[in-house]
């Protein structure tokens, strides 16, 4: 403690982490420029301007070096001590949305600042909420291997994930989900991962199955496994299998004929089925859907369309093998994707640097999640390794699912590309994300609570 | 505190690894093995615009151009900058109503969307161009935007020249590799047709980028790709427009054609098939009504150029060459008299005839004998030193053919028909093994099964007037900066007909100026030229009803040094004399006098051009509309 008081801030701190974080950034910007650029405008002085959103986003980056280098000067203890008070004060700014939201791309979740700038208080949960778990699980009478302290850790996860939902932020809501994966690391038992996966295959097949066939599938399966394992098992536990197995079947045919349907129909909204259907390339009568025949009664349902994930796939395919060039996209240049400066960034780079860019581009990111894992698993502290954990998990699941949804292997959801994607609030969040974590590893030898 | 689930570490490594990998081969399969997606992007963004070259330029023989270009306007809208636009101005100047508007715009908005240029009125005349352009402050979103079309200076000569159109699908599947595409215009008839490969120059091509509202941002890579438009070559026809107007004129109220050739080069001078229309007509924006109502609703058939796509017995006119056979082959001489008592008996069967006394060759051809040319004929075909009438009727035939009868000429127009030379295998079909000479002896004065085209017809006089050459007739002497489709090189060949002797063919001009002289053409003569000529008279039937002879004549002058062959018919005009005959006496004068002299040739045009001989079954079928939109020729002219 006497030793770390003497010496400067800088010491102990992952300087690989902070390279690709300027990397990363950078190429943002890069990006974001590709998207803006028009052909034969001067952009040095659209540049100088400060008016488009490359020079915004420098601008973001400038802000977001400040709050880097405070974080970093700050003393780590400081974050333990306030963990779950930021918790609460997240919770409340995500309540407090209801009241004062400001409805930005058709949700309610953005608190209007001073200056025009806009907050959306569930971005900046993300950090409380690791905070939060890291310090839960990090007290000294929490055994994680209980299941009453795994609820406690699941209620914490949720509570703004639920908020999310309510604020129909799925995409954030989600993300929350991703912070399994720290608490799979701390010993939330397996079975948890396997059954959500189970549940998400099963999903899926019945989202491409037709119903009837896969009930039928299911059973014949159920019955093969039945008849091969009557031999096998003694007798006395044959009864005990069989039921087992049993309500297993009955279980997997309920949620594929029911709980699925159910889901689509009722729990989400019809834009949202649609673009789960679009996804595997059906079509979702929003007839169905509770939600909007509530709203649009009498007023045919609108076909949907699946323009968004048509045309990033196209932008991106269009690169081929080495990409059209730095600024010769067209799919970039004629503004074929929507979005495409802050969740459908990944197209332009898609476009401009083809097949080679995006495997150099991706292992960054994945040298980037190791460098975090690398780090969490040097940590003295199981409040900075939890903590490292949920900054790799929640930034893997941004980039798994937000790279998937430009290339079609999952539906769209308003999720960023970290580090990379148009936006002060995205960008903010992970900077603190990450430069909390950095704090965090250079007091290492520490151990804190 | 939990235990140390350090092998969790790998785990969770490898679902990050198991996700990018997942990524990455679908990352692959975008783009590095499939395909469609850069199509589908090229598709998107690039906007291939073609420049149009402007169409070659035709000229007649003294290099007045009869085929060119100019400038039509189209009014040109983006109906999403169309707002504020004085719309009752607007259709109060193009004519149109509030509804026709909205409806126009409606189908505009849908099919081209509302942020591209769209067409709103195409090709404006240049009143409305005129109003418009002083206007068009008033509309904004509008614009003028300038096209080529072809234009017809002197508004004659439309079935040589023909017309463009736009391609439709037949015609793109036809022509695949020939680069053509929606909205292209291409030669249909005529000229524009023939000569389509000349004419159309080369397109250029250029790419500009789009966006996703199909907006141009600019052109591709600075335009490196992109190609120039190299305009059709021009071509100098043999055509001589003011003969080609004068002919036009003379053929009004008429159904028929001419062809004048000059013998020496088988140029075409002047081509005309009557009822014409003016060929302006079709290139406006009124083009597909007019279109239709002459291909659908005027029954004389205006669109049909009768000059090589319809074929007609010949007549009387074909009789120079039964002579010329006769001769030829030794079954005749200049001697053989043959009597006649106003008709042919030889064969049991009547056949009438104009003239009536006692004939030798040259009077025969002059009086237009049939009972000379049936002796003839029958000679020919009943020759004892060959005895086979198969082998005589070949013989006989060959002659024919070498006058380029039976056979498509080889004009450079579509659609020539090849008319008809009956064979002997034909005949014994019907009259079975041994048939006679007088079965067919209705051919002997050209009527019967033979058929030909009024450019064989010409052609035949230009032969007869060439004592037995002839280049194909053609209307295109030349291409501007050379031919490089080697498609005029067939006109440069000679042919020669079967051997013939130059005394036969004095003999037979001897009688064709005495037609002019003395004979049934005497209504033809050209005071101080030496005409020969030849009248035809044909009988014909229409569904059965007995209808008015077809009136034919054919001649070449002068007979010293022919500079012009000509063949004229009028369908259903009486006797041939009366009609067809002066016609080609006027367009003989015109052509080799330049003018045609005195108050009486004058008068003659204006009672020539004046006399109605449309065929009474076309009269009773004709709209009174129709007549009167044929006759807007006029009035366009007036004006």
């Amino acid at each position: 403690m006497n030793r770390r008081n003497n010496n400067l801030a800088a010491e102990g701190i992952d300087y690989t982490v902070i390279w690709l974080y300027g990397i990363l950034v950078s190429i943002g910007v890069l990006c974001i420029f590709m998207v803006e650029y028009k052909a034969g405008s001067n952009w040095l002085s659209t540049f100088l301007g400060g008016k488009a959103n490359y020079s915004k986003q420098l601008i973001f980056g400038g802000v977001c070096a400040l709050v880097a280098t405070f974080i970093l000067l700050t003393d780590s203890k400081i974050f333990t001590a306030f963990a779950n008070l930021s918790y609460l004060l997240g919770i409340l700014l995500m309540l407090a949305t209801f009241v004062l939201g400001k409805n930005i791309n058709g949700s309610k979740s953005w608190i209007p600042l001073v200056g025009g700038f806009n907050l959306q208080p569930a971005e900046l949960c993300k950090i409380f909420t690791s905070l939060a778990i890291a310090k839960f699980i990090s007290r000294q009478q929490v055994d994680f291997s209980n299941v009453k302290s795994q609820l406690i850790a699941g209620v914490i996860a949720l509570t703004p994930a639920a908020l999310s939902i309510l604020q129909h932020e799925l995409g954030l809501a989600l993300v929350y989900l991703s912070l399994l994966i720290a608490m799979f690391r701390e010993g939330l038992p397996a079975q948890f991962l396997i059954i959500g996966s189970c549940f998400g295959i099963l999903a899926l097949a019945t989202l491409i199955v037709e119903r009837d066939a896969l009930s039928i599938t299911l059973t014949i399966l159920a019955g093969l496994i039945i008849f091969l394992a009557y031999r096998q098992v003694r007798k006395k536990q044959r009864l005990i299998t069989i039921t087992a197995i049993l309500s297993i079947w009955i279980l997997c045919v309920g949620v594929q004929r029911y709980v699925v349907p159910y889901i689509f129909n009722n729990v989400l909204e019809c834009y949202q089925s649609t673009r789960i259907y679009s996804m595997v390339g059906k079509d979702y009568d929003c007839s169905l859907n509770q939600k909007s025949n509530e709203k649009v009664t009498g007023k045919a349902a609108r076909k949907p369309d699946d323009y968004n994930v048509r045309q990033s796939k196209i932008a991106i395919g269009s690169g081929g093998f080495f990409g059209r060039g730095f600024l010769k996209g067209t799919q970039t240049r004629g503004k074929y994707v929507p979005e495409q400066d802050t969740d459908f960034i990944f197209t332009s780079l898609g476009e401009a640097f083809g097949f080679v860019g995006c495997a150099i581009f991706l292992g960054l990111y994945l040298y980037f999640l190791f460098r975090i894992v690398r780090i969490a698993e040097r940590q003295r502290s199981t409040f900075s390794r939890v903590y490292a954990y949920c900054v790799a998990s929640i930034l893997f699941f941004h980039i798994a699912v937000n790279v998937s949804m430009t290339i079609g292997l999952f539906p769209i959801v308003g999720i960023t590309l970290p580090l990379i994607s148009y936006g002060g609030s995205s960008l903010l969040t992970f900077t603190v994300l990450i430069f909390i974590m950095l704090r965090l590893d250079a007091d290492r030898q520490m151990v804190l609570r | 505190m939990s235990a140390f689930n350090q092998n969790r570490s790998r785990i969770v490594q490898l679902i990050f690894i198991g996700a990018f990998v997942l990524i990455t081969l679908q990352l692959i399969n975008l783009q590095v093995f499939s395909t469609k997606y850069k199509m589908a992007a090229d598709n998107n963004a690039f906007y291939r615009k073609v420049i149009y070259p402007d169409r070659g330029i035709i000229f007649d023989r003294k290099k007045r151009a009869i085929l060119e270009n100019t400038i039509s306007y189209d009014l040109v809208v983006i109906p999403a900058e169309s707002k504020g636009t004085d719309t009752l101005a607007l259709c109060a100047l193009l004519n149109i109503d509030t509804a026709t508007y909205k409806k126009r715009m409606r189908d505009l908005i849908f099919k081209n969307g509302a942020v591209k240029p769209s067409v709103f009125e195409p090709l404006l005349t240049t009143e409305n161009f005129a109003r418009l352009n002083e206007n068009m402050y008033r509309f904004p979103g509008y614009s003028l935007s300038e096209r080529s079309v072809r234009s017809y200076p002197y508004d004659c000569g439309a079935a040589v020249l023909g017309y463009t159109a736009e391609v439709d699908t037949g015609f793109l599947r036809r022509h695949k590799d020939e680069g053509y595409e929606m909205g292209d215009y291409f030669g249909t008839t005529g000229l524009e047709n023939s000569y389509e490969k000349i004419l159309m120059g080369q397109r250029g091509i250029k790419r500009f980028i789009r966006d996703n509202k199909g907006r141009i941002q600019g052109p591709w890579e600075k335009g490196e790709f992109d190609t120039a438009a190299i305009a059709g070559k021009n071509l100098y026809s043999s055509i001589d427009v003011e003969l080609q107007k004068l002919g036009e004129k003379l053929m009004e109220n008429k159904v028929g054609s001419i062809v004048a050739i000059d013998p020496k080069t088988g140029g075409i001078l002047c081509m005309v098939s009557a009822p014409t229309y003016n060929p302006n007509y079709l290139t406006g924006n009124q083009r597909k009504k007019h279109l239709v109502d002459m291909m659908y609703f005027d029954p004389r058939k205006p669109l049909l150029n009768r000059t090589v796509s319809t074929t007609y017995s010949p007549g009387s006119t074909f009789k120079t060459l039964v002579g010329i056979i006769g001769m030829a082959e030794g079954v005749i001489d200049d001697q053989m008299t043959v009597s006649c008592g106003g008709s042919y008996l030889g064969c049991g069967r009547r056949m009438g005839c104009h003239a009536a006394g006692t004939f030798t060759l040259k009077p025969a051809i002059s009086k237009s004998c049939n009972s000379y040319f049936a002796v003839a004929f029958r000679r020919i075909l009943d020759n004892a030193n060959v005895n086979n009438r198969d082998i005589t009727l070949g013989l006989f035939n060959e002659y024919a053919y070498s006058f380029g009868l039976g056979r498509k000429l080889g004009v450079d127009l579509p659609s020539e028909r090849m008319g008809n030379i009956p064979t002997s295998k034909y005949y014994q079909k019907i009259f079975g093994k041994n048939w006679q000479a007088c079965n067919i002896i209705s051919n002997s004065i050209g009527q019967g099964e033979i058929t030909t085209t009024l450019t064989q017809l010409a052609n035949v006089m230009a032969i007869i007037a060439n004592k037995g050459w002839y280049y194909l007739p053609h209307l295109i002497d030349s291409v501007e900066g050379g031919d490089d489709y080697e498609m005029l090189a067939r006109f440069k060949v000679k042919h020669r007909t079967k051997n013939i002797a130059e005394s036969i063919f004095e003999e037979v001009h001897d009688g064709m100026q005495g037609t002019m002289e003395f004979g049934t053409g005497a209504y033809a003569k050209v005071p101080g030229i030496n005409v020969c000529g030849k009248t035809g008279t044909v009988e014909n039937a229409y569904r059965g009803e007995s209808l008015k002879d077809h009136a034919f004549f054919g001649a070449f002058a002068p007979r010293e040094n022919p500079r012009i062959a000509i063949a004229v018919m009028c369908e259903n005009a009486g006797y041939g004399a009366t009609s067809a005959a002066p016609i080609a006496s006027l367009l003989i004068e015109k052509y080799l006098r330049d003018s045609i002299a005195g108050p009486e040739r004058k008068a003659k045009i204006e009672q020539l051009s004046n006399m109605n001989l449309i065929p009474p079954q076309m009269k009773r079928l004709m709209k009174p509309d129709t007549t009167r939109k044929v006759n807007i020729k006029k009035v366009i002219a007036k004006n």
